[in-house]
């Protein structure tokens, strides 16, 4: 249980400094140290990633990087979406979940690994906003 | 802010990257944040920390709105949530103050590294 906190700490740590990472740490963390079945640490990483994500935009917003507007067009927007995805959740075995969430953290890896590697030559996050 | 010059292709793209994300938040247990940084970056032009920072706000109602419907389902342990929640607050305040200070490259790769290690852990069970 003790890693379970840890790794909550980290998954903060990542999440403010990549703006992705949370859930992709809380899941697991929740399933290998927390005994959750793959459905109930996703619903329960939900639940982590409210506080945290409120805490990071105002923090983000007091360094000027939250547009705001787009910000709540976004979320308004994805509503439907997410129920969506939570019905399917529901509906899909348990294992295949687990193994597509393995998939997509294997893709948010590369994803980011690419993403550093071609910004080691240019500087990153100082473009001027229109 | 906003770009008057074409709102309405605007809006469907905002559309397209926020349902896109709902759906994957909902699927995963996740944010969003994948899908919406790039897409940000991409198809809007915005910069790294820009998309981060915007992608924060909106997965506070993205996963409120998950979370609520999982409830729906009885999936949720809010004692097991605070567990990790709660901590992760001190460390999200930790990684958006080093955020302006670090280079993010090794950080990007370090973190890419865990996750496949975690992702190999989940295959084998």
């Amino acid at each position: 249980m003790i890693e379970a906190a840890l790794i909550g700490v980290l998954a903060g740590v990542f999440a403010g400094l990549l703006g992705i990472g949370g859930g992709a740490l809380f899941v697991p963390a929740l399933t290998l140290f927390a005994g959750l079945g793959q459905v109930d640490a996703e619903a329960t990483s939900l639940l982590a990633i409210v506080p945290v994500a409120i805490v990071g935009t105002w923090r983000q917003r007091g360094y000027g990087n939250v547009r705001d507007r787009d910000a709540v067009a976004l979320g308004v927007l994805a509503s439907a979406g997410a129920v969506a995805g939570v019905v399917l959740a529901n509906a899909v075995p348990e294992r295949a979940l687990e193994l597509l969430f393995a998939a997509l953290i294997v893709y948010v890896a590369w994803q980011l690994a690419r993403g550093a590697l071609a910004a080691s030559d240019a500087p990153t996050g100082d473009t001027p906003g229109p | 802010m906003v770009d008057l010059s074409a709102p309405a292709g605007r809006t469907a793209r905002l559309a397209a990257i926020g349902t896109l994300a709902g759906l994957f938040s909902g699927l995963f247990g996740v944010g969003g944040g994948v899908v919406m940084v790039p897409l940000l970056m991409v198809w809007l032009g915005y910069g790294a920390r820009e998309a981060t920072g915007t992608s924060l706000a909106a997965i506070i109602v993205i996963a409120a709105v998950a979370v609520a419907t999982h409830a729906g389902y009885g999936n949720v342990d809010v004692e097991k949530g605070l567990l990790v929640g709660v901590p992760a607050i001190g460390g999200v305040l930790a990684g958006t103050w080093l955020q302006q200070r670090v280079p993010q490259r090794a950080i990007a790769l370090g973190f890419a590294a865990v996750l496949v290690g975690v992702a190999v852990r989940l295959v084998v069970g």
